[in-house]
C-alpha cells in the first residue's frame, strides 16, 4: 500500500507542478482573499491583527476547496478510472497517496499565507511548537477530508457546487480548532491551545482511517 | 390485504403494514396508511393534545424564564430525535453497504429528511425561545450553533440523494456519506460546545436537573408526543420511498425481451439487405 | 484446452439498461476474434465485462479461468484494455504516463522502454507532454502502457479508429507478435477490411446477443492471412463458409 501511496503522490505533485495551477492560480487567489477581508474589515490593524487566525484559516480552507477539487479532477479524465481500477494499485495507497499530495499543496500555500498574514495584517510570529503542529494536523485532517470527499463527488457535474456544500460543514470543527490554537500561540498561552492540537490530530485520524477504507467501495460503486 | 410491498423484500426493517394493495407491476396504492400506521398516527395526535394541555395550561410558568420556558417541552425533544434520525442514517447506510438491499437506502433517506425537519424545529423553537430571554433572535450558544452546522450536514447528504446518475452509484456515494453522519455530528458537537464553554455565557441553555412537578411531566409528555410523531413520519416517508424503488425497479426479464427485440430486428435488416432469409 | 474466454447467456447491466442480454462467446488461447455490429450492439460491454470492469448478473462469465461473477477483479491484473479513452495525463509527459502506469502493475524499468520503443515513440517524443500530441500518438503512449503489462489477453476497442496506415500497420504487427508469443486477442472493430483480414473468427452482436459466429476465411485465401503477420491459433477455427447461427 505505502508502495502504491507513494506513487500517486508523485504522480499528482508532478502533475501541479507541471501544469503550474498551483502556483499561477490558486496561490494568488489565496492571497487575493486575503486582501479582501482588509477590504471588507476597515484595515485598522488592530482589527484584522485580532482576528487574523480565524482570516488565515478561512483563506486556507477556500484554498484547499480548489485543490481537493484539482485532485479529484486528476482521476475523473477520461479513462483514468477504468485504468485505476485495472493496475491493481491499492485503493488505500490511492487514497492515501492522494491525500498526500494535497497536504504538500496546502503545506506551501500556508506558507504563502502565514507570509502574507505577517505582512498584511501585522501579526508578530509567536509559539512556534504550537503553530507548526496545529498546523500540520490541521493540516492533514483537512487533506485527508478533503479526499474522501472529492471522491464522493468525483465525476459528478455539480461536483464543483456540491463539494463545497459538503466540505465545509465537516471542516467547521477543524477551523474552530486550528483558530484557537493559534489563537493561543501567538498570545503567548500556548497551554491553551494543546487541546485543540489534539482535537485536530483526532480528526486527521478518523478521516485517513475513514479514507483509505471507503476509498476502494468508491471508486468501485460509481 | 396483505403487505407485500415491505415483507417481501429481504432486509426491509419495517414489516408490518404497507401499502394497501400494493403490490409492484399491479395495482398502484392510494396511499401509505395502514392500520398499525393509523393506531400510531392516533395516539400521536392524542399525545399531542396531551402536550398542549400540560405545555400551555397545567404546567407553571418556570421562575426565571417565565412562559418561554414552554417552548422546551418541543425544542428539547425535537433535539433529541434529530439525533436519533442522524443514527438511524447512519446506521442504515452501514447496513446497506453490508446487505446492499434497497430497504436500507430507503431508510437512511427517509430518516434524514425528518431529521432535516426536526433540525428546523429545533432551530425555530431554540431562536422563539431566546428572543424574549436573551433580545435576538439568534445567539451562538453551543446548541443552537451546533444543530445549524447539522443541519447543514443533512442539506448536503440530501443533496447528493437527489443525483441523477445511475441508482446504485447515488446509494453508494450516500451511503458512504451516511456513515460519516453521526462521527460529523460528534465532532461537531463536542467542538462547539468546547468552543463556547470558553466564553462562559450564562445564557447556555441548561434545563434545571431539578425540575420536577408539573414541568417534568410536561416534559416528558413532550417526549412523548415528539416521539410518536417523528416515529409515523418516518414510517410514511420510508414507504413513500419504497414505493417509489418499487415503480422505478428494473423488470430485467423485460427488459432483456426488448433488448433481444433489437438483435431480432438487426438479423431482420440484414437479411433484407444480403437477399438472405432470416 | 481451456478458452481463455467462455460467455454463455451473459446479462450485464449499465445502470438499468441490459446492455448485454444473452452473449455466447468462446475464445481459445492465441485466437483474434472480431467482434462486429451496429453501433449499441454491445460490443465495448463485452470487452469491459471481461475486464472485469461491468459486472456480469446472469449466465456464465469465466475469462481466464477466474469466474466472473463470484469476483471479477482478480482477472484484471491479467488484461489490457485498449478502450475509446486514453487513460494518460495530459499534463504529464509521454515517458511519465508510461512509468506511472507501468510501475503501477509491476512492470519493470526496462519493460517501459521497451514498450516505448515497439510502438514507434522515440526518444524525442517521450518527453512530450500528452496534451500537445496527436491522437495517433496518444493511442500508442496507451498502447505503449498495455504492452507493459504484458497482458494475457487483449482487449481492443476499435483500436484502429483515427491512426494512419504507419501506425495500424504498426499495431496489427504487434497484435500479431502478441499472438505468437502466446496471447490472445479480442477486438470490436468498425474498420472490417483490415480487421477481417487479421481475425481468425469474426463473431456478429446485437442487440446485446450473439447473432453469428462466422469465419473469415471464407472471404479470403490463407495466403493472405498469413502475409499480415496473423498466425494459426492453437484450436481449430470452423472451417471455411461455415457459418454458424445463434438464434
Amino acid at each position: 500500500m505505502w508502495r502504491d501511496a507513494a506513487l500517486v503522490a508523485g504522480r499528482d505533485l508532478r502533475i501541479e507542478v507541471r501544469s503550474r495551477v498551483t502556483t499561477n492560480q490558486v496561490a494568488p487567489f489565496s492571497v487575493l482573499v486575503l486582501i479582501l477581508f482588509a477590504f471588507a474589515l476597515d484595515p485598522d490593524r488592530q482589527l484584522l491583527e485580532r482576528l487574523a487566525s480565524g482570516l488565515y484559516w478561512t483563506a486556507v480552507l477556500f484554498a484547499a476547496l480548489l485543490a481537493i477539487s484539482r485532485s479529484a479532477a486528476i482521476d475523473e479524465t477520461d479513462g483514468v478510472r477504468d485504468a485505476l481500477r485495472l493496475s491493481g494499485l491499492d485503493p488505500a495507497g490511492v487514497f492515501v497517496g492522494k491525500a498526500a499530495a494535497v497536504a504538500v499543496v496546502l503545506f506551501a500555500l500556508e506558507v504563502l499565507l502565514g507570509v502574507g498574514v505577517v505582512v498584511l495584517y501585522g501579526v508578530e510570529p509567536a509559539g512556534a511548537g504550537l503553530v507548526v503542529l496545529a498546523g500540520v494536523a490541521a493540516t492533514v485532517a483537512v487533506a485527508a477530508t478533503g479526499t474522501l470527499y472529492g471522491a464522493l463527488v468525483s465525476g459528478l457535474r455539480v461536483r464543483e457546487t456540491l463539494l463545497p456544500l459538503l466540505l465545509l460543514p465537516v471542516l467547521a470543527p477543524v477551523l474552530i480548532g486550528a483558530t484557537r490554537a493559534f489563537e493561543a500561540a501567538l498570545a503567548g498561552v500556548p497551554a491553551d491551545g494543546w487541546p485543540w492540537c489534539g482535537l485536530l490530530a483526532g480528526i486527521a485520524v478518523l478521516y485517513s482511517v475513514a479514507g483509505a477504507l471507503a476509498y476502494g467501495t468508491l471508486l468501485e460503486g460509481s | 390485504m396483505t403487505a407485500q410491498a415491505s415483507t417481501t423484500a429481504t432486509g426491509t426493517p419495517h414489516g408490518e403494514g404497507g401499502a394497501s394493495a400494493a403490490v409492484a407491476g399491479q395495482t398502484a396504492p392510494v396511499h401509505t396508511g395502514s392500520p398499525a400506521s393509523r393506531v400510531l398516527g392516533g395516539l400521536a395526535l392524542g399525545s399531542i393534545a396531551l402536550l398542549v394541555l400540560y405545555g400551555l395550561v397545567w404546567s407553571p410558568a418556570d421562575a426565571e424564564m417565565a412562559d418561554s420556558v414552554r417552548l422546551m417541552y418541543i425544542h428539547v425533544p425535537a433535539a433529541s430525535f434529530l439525533y436519533t434520525g442522524c443514527f438511524i442514517t447512519t446506521v442504515a447506510s452501514a447496513m446497506w453497504l453490508r446487505r446492499r438491499t434497497p430497504g436500507w437506502d430507503a431508510l437512511a433517506g427517509a430518516s434524514a429528511e425528518i431529521s432535516l425537519v426536526f433540525a428546523a424545529i429545533t432551530l425555530g423553537t431554540g431562536s422563539l425561545w431566546g428572543r424574549p430571554t436573551w433580545g435576538t433572535f439568534w445567539t451562538w450558544d453551543a446548541r443552537l450553533t451546533s444543530t445549524a452546522l447539522l443541519t447543514a450536514l443533512l442539506i448536503g447528504y440530501l443533496a447528493l440523494r437527489r443525483l441523477d446518475v445511475d441508482p446504485t452509484a447515488r446509494s453508494t456515494r450516500a451511503a458512504v456519506l451516511g456513515l460519516l453522519l453521526v462521527p460529523n455530528v460528534i465532532i461537531v458537537n463536542r467542538s462547539v460546545e468546547w468552543w463556547r464553554s470558553l466564553h462562559q455565557q450564562s445564557t447556555l441553555v441548561k434545563l434545571d436537573p431539578t425540575i420536577e412537578g408539573q414541568m417534568l411531566v410536561a416534559l416528558m409528555v413532550g417526549f412523548v408526543a415528539v416521539g410518536l410523531v417523528f416515529t409515523w413520519l418516518l414510517v410514511h416517508r420510508f414507504r413513500v420511498a419504497w414505493l417509489e424503488y418499487q415503480s422505478e425497479r428494473l423488470d430485467l426479464d423485460q427488459a432483456l425481451a426488448e433488448r433481444r427485440a433489437e438483435a431480432g430486428r438487426a438479423t431482420e435488416a440484414a437479411g433484407r439487405a444480403e437477399g438472405t432469409p432470416a | 484446452m481451456e478458452p481463455v474466454v467462455h460467455l454463455r447467456a451473459a446479462v450485464a447491466l449499465l445502470g438499468r439498461f441490459p446492455a448485454l442480454a444473452g452473449i455466447d462467446l468462446d475464445v481459445s488461447r492465441g485466437e483474434i476474434v472480431l467482434l462486429r455490429g451496429p453501433n449499441g450492439a454491445g460490443k465495448t460491454t463485452v470487452l469491459r465485462a471481461c475486464a472485469g470492469l461491468v459486472p456480469v448478473v446472469r449466465g456464465e462469465a469465466i475469462v481466464l479461468g477466474h469466474d466472473l461473477r463470484r469476483d471479477p477483479r482478480p482477472v484484471r491484473r491479467h488484461v489490457g484494455l485498449l478502450g475509446h479513452a486514453t487513460g494518460l495525463f495530459e499534463d504529464l509527459t509521454v515517458a511519465d504516463n508510461v512509468r506511472f502506469w507501468g510501475r503501477a502493475c509491476g512492470a519493470d524499468p526496462g519493460d517501459l522502454a521497451a514498450a516505448m520503443d515497439l510502438v514507434g515513440l522515440d526518444g524525442r517524443l517521450r518527453d512530450v507532454s500528452v496534451g500537445r500530441l496527436s491522437a495517433g500518438q496518444r493511442r500508442r503512449t496507451s498502447l505503449a502502457c498495455l504492452l507493459a503489462r504484458r497482458p494475457e489477453l487483449w482487449l481492443l476497442d476499435e483500436p484502429h479508429a483515427g491512426l494512419d496506415h504507419t501506425t495500424r500497420d504498426q499495431l496489427d504487427l504487434l497484435m500479431g507478435r502478441a499472438v505468437r508469443q502466446g496471447a490472445t486477442v479480442l477486438l470490436a472493430s468498425h474498420e472490417l477490411d483490415r480487421a477481417e483480414s487479421l481475425a481468425h473468427r469474426v463473431v456478429e452482436l446485437a442487440g446485446g446477443t450473439t447473432i453469428a459466429h462466422t469465419a473469415p476465411d471464407a472471404r479470403r485465401s490463407p495466403s493472405e492471412r498469413s502475409r499480415s503477420g496473423a498466425p494459426e491459433p492453437e484450436a481449430s477455427a470452423p472451417s471455411s463458409a461455415e457459418v454458424t447461427h445463434v438464434a
